[in-house]
């Protein structure tokens, strides 16, 4: 039996990776995955959270959490590939165009 | 049969000639050419409404004397407030309507000849024709707002008419300053309107409000007391009462007929008519009938006064029309509102004649106005001397006409309401008979003096009668100025010819009047020697007057330059119309345009200020704020993690 402290300490070692990941990286497609692992991150403290407390909520959104992430991936792709055949770039340091 | 099924076509009185205006209103937008169809259409369409009222009039005569008052309803007009396109019939409207429809087409005929030679003849009956329209609605009109759409409407007709010759900048200015002076008398009328809805529970149709005037009196007897003097308020500016008649004189810029139509037969009547028509709610208000009364009094003074100096022979008529409104006035607040209509139908028809004559005789001359430049037309203008002077010895009320017998009338119940009022309606009386004297004096009579270098020659042979339609409205307007007194003889003279009572005007228009005269009738004297010996009096005054008028303008001529030397300072002051637009425009004008300014530096300054200060800040903050947007995607997020940091800091 894993207690709930050490998958809230593995789930926010996997956030913080996320997020500095999002925050340094320049590939398009390296900040997404890092989302991902945000997501993943998330998705863990659910599942501990309902073996924790004894109800399936929480695993109900751990299913959630993945069809928006499929969702996500879907359309996330599909931006980067259409970014990618405009301006032959995926490095998002490049697109900066969302301004004044 | 025709007669039974005309009460029907009522409404059809006042959109004949609005049709009328559409015709000539578009012929005018096409610039069409063609001034006799325009001259047909425009005569037609009034004599048309014309005959359509004689035929309802004559239908109202066949109803029982209780049961003249019809009312037609064309459709509704605003639903909420419960008003309808209604036009009412009673024996009250049906005066006016003859009287518009008649001497209206009188003039439009002469208008024919008078505006043959000018610009915009398509523009002009346009005009003409949408003021009938209005006036006639004005008149039918069964609630105060529908009354108050053709009181617009004639107003707007008389703007655009007072600056029908709009090149010249006095005659747009005259037409300004019309409409602005009717403006306030205008939002008077408004506030009147109003509150007499809030005070008389929701109703604006005349007859419902009559109805229940009695009951908003007795609970509320000053608010009632307002109501009637905010709608007075309106009738000064309308029919110009001091003080804002300033701007009738100076309408005078207008063509001659517009003169005689709108300013002194039919729209400057329309407040005395007003105040007949709610003169049961205005007994019910004594203050405002004094109010009324004195303000006519006083106005038929001043401008009886002014009269007799002024040296354009429109502007002597048009003081002259103030002068006689000013009677209206002063018999409707004495309770005599029969005789005030009385006295508005009489001179409906002896100051259109005399207003037309003066266009007569100015078309003579070629457009010269000043009485100083002429003289000793008798002799080149017969016909329309003889007319002319038809309308002269009515106002002056010479015995057996027209003015006699109205403004005997008025001058009878003035002296039955308070003597002082009558001894003003006599002073007045006089001057009438002087300063119209004046003027025939300076036009018809003596020795041309007529500038040698006109073209031409000093005698006057050159001016010439004027065409067939302009003679024969004057003839026509003179008889009735002569005659038309006799539908209203006082009762001493009628008993003479075998009647009893009421005069045959009287007791037509008794369905309408009766109650509110029996309400604040003063005590009558039994028999009639006491309004035979007021008739003589204002006779030997009005011969009186007219002889020293006579003395002094005409046989002995430099008898007037005595008087005016020896008045100094007061002959000028009167000369200068007593400096009312003066005083006006330095205590009224000049603090209203500073005011306006000051108001207009408020705007700019304060007003905008704010508008503009928001914009300042907005603009600067957003100059601020677009730093933060790099367009770097990295930052959004850094700044989503310290936000999202800053929340659940916040809220552990």
């Amino acid at each position: 039996m894993i207690p709930f402290s050490s998958v809230l300490i593995v789930s926010a070692v996997l956030f913080a990776m996320g997020l500095v990941g999002v925050l340094t990286r320049r590939s398009a497609l390296v900040i997404f995955m890092s989302v991902e692992l945000m997501l993943n991150a998330a998705t863990l403290v659910f599942v501990g959270a309902s073996r924790a407390l004894g109800t399936m909520d929480g695993q109900l959104f751990a299913f959630f959490v993945m069809t928006v992430a499929a969702a996500e991936a879907a359309v996330g792709l599909a931006i980067v590939i259409a970014l990618f055949r405009r301006r032959r770039t995926t490095d998002m340091d490049h697109v900066s165009l969302l301004k004044w | 049969m025709v007669i039974d099924r005309s009460l029907d076509f009522l409404w059809l009185i006042p959109v004949l000639p609005l049709v009328g205006f559409l015709v000539a209103g578009a012929g005018c937008l096409l610039r069409a050419r063609a001034k006799s169809v325009v001259a047909v259409v425009a005569c037609g369409s009034v004599a048309l409404s014309f005959v359509l009222s004689l035929l309802c009039v004559m239908a109202l005569a066949g109803l029982p004397a209780h049961e003249r008052s019809h009312v037609t309803t064309v459709g509704e007009w605003i639903g909420p407030l419960g008003l309808d396109w209604s036009f009412r019939l009673d024996p009250l409207s049906s005066v006016m309507i003859l009287v518009v429809t008649g001497v209206g087409f009188l003039i439009h005929l002469y208008s024919v000849g008078y505006m043959a030679h000018e610009e915009g003849f398509w523009r002009y009956f346009a005009y003409l024709n949408l003021f009938m329209a209005m006036m006639l609605t004005l008149v039918l009109g069964a609630s105060l707002p529908l009354l108050f759409v053709g009181w617009e409407g004639v107003g707007l007709c008389s703007y655009l008419l007072i600056g029908f010759f709009y090149t010249k900048s006095w005659c747009a200015d005259a037409g300004r300053k019309a409409f602005l002076v009717n403006r306030i008398g205008d939002a008077s009328f408004i506030i009147g309107m109003l509150w007499a809805w809030v005070l008389f529970g929701g109703t604006f149709d005349i007859a419902a409000l009559i109805e229940r005037a009695p009951a908003a009196a007795a609970a509320s007897p000053g608010s009632v007391t307002a109501i009637a003097l905010l709608l007075f308020g309106g009738a000064a500016g309308k029919s110009a009462q001091i003080p804002l008649y300033v701007w009738l004189p100076d309408a005078m810029a207008g063509p001659t007929p517009v003169s005689a139509l709108i300013h002194a037969a039919t729209m400057v009547t329309a407040g005395v008519y007003m105040v007949c028509r709610l003169s049961p709610i205005y007994v019910l208000a004594p203050d405002a009938m004094f109010v009324v009364a004195v303000v006519g009094a006083a106005t038929a003074l001043l401008a009886a006064l002014i009269a007799m100096a002024q040296d354009d022979i429109k502007k002597v008529l048009a003081y002259s029309t103030i002068s006689q409104l000013g009677y209206m006035f002063m018999a409707a607040g004495a309770g005599a509102f029969t005789a005030s209509i009385f006295h508005l139908t009489t001179h409906a028809f002896f100051k259109a004649l005399l207003f037309l004559g003066s266009g007569a005789v100015i078309h003579a001359l070629h457009g010269e106005q000043d009485m100083k430049k002429m003289g000793g037309l008798k002799s080149a203008l017969p016909r329309t001397f003889l007319c002319f002077s038809a309308g002269w010895i009515a106002i002056a009320g010479v015995p057996l006409t027209a003015g006699f017998f109205s403004k005997d009338e008025i001058l009878y119940k003035a002296f039955l309401h308070s003597p002082l009022l009558w001894a003003a309606g006599l002073v007045g009386a006089l001057m009438t008979a002087i300063y119209m004297t004046r003027l025939m004096g300076l036009t018809f009579f003596g020795v041309s003096r007529r500038a040698a270098h006109d073209d031409h020659d000093a005698h006057g042979e050159a001016a010439h009668e004027p065409p067939v339609t302009m003679m024969i409205p004057l003839m026509v307007l003179a008889a009735l100025a002569l005659t038309a007194g006799f539908v209203g003889l006082p009762a001493p003279i009628g008993a003479l010819f075998g009647g009893h009572g009421e005069s045959p005007f009287a007791a037509w228009l008794a369905p309408v009047f009766h109650a509110p005269e029996a309400a604040i009738a003063a005590p009558h004297p039994e028999g009639h020697s006491l309004e035979l010996l007021l008739m003589a009096l204002s006779s030997l005054v009005a011969l009186f007057g007219i002889a020293a008028g006579l003395r002094i303008w005409v046989t002995r001529p430099e008898i007037a330059d005595r008087i005016a030397v020896r008045l100094g300072a007061f002959y000028v002051a009167v000369r200068e119309k007593l400096y009312v637009d003066e005083l006006y425009d330095r205590f009224i004008v000049k603090p209203w345009y500073a005011l306006s300014r000051g108001m207009g530096r408020f705007d700019t300054g304060a007003v905008d200020g704010v508008v503009n200060g928001v914009g300042a800040i907005m603009l600067t903050s957003g100059h601020v704020m677009k730093l933060f947007h790099s367009g770097y995607v990295r930052s959004y997020a850094i700044a989503y993690v310290i936000g999202a940091a800053v929340i659940v800091w916040y809220l552990l």
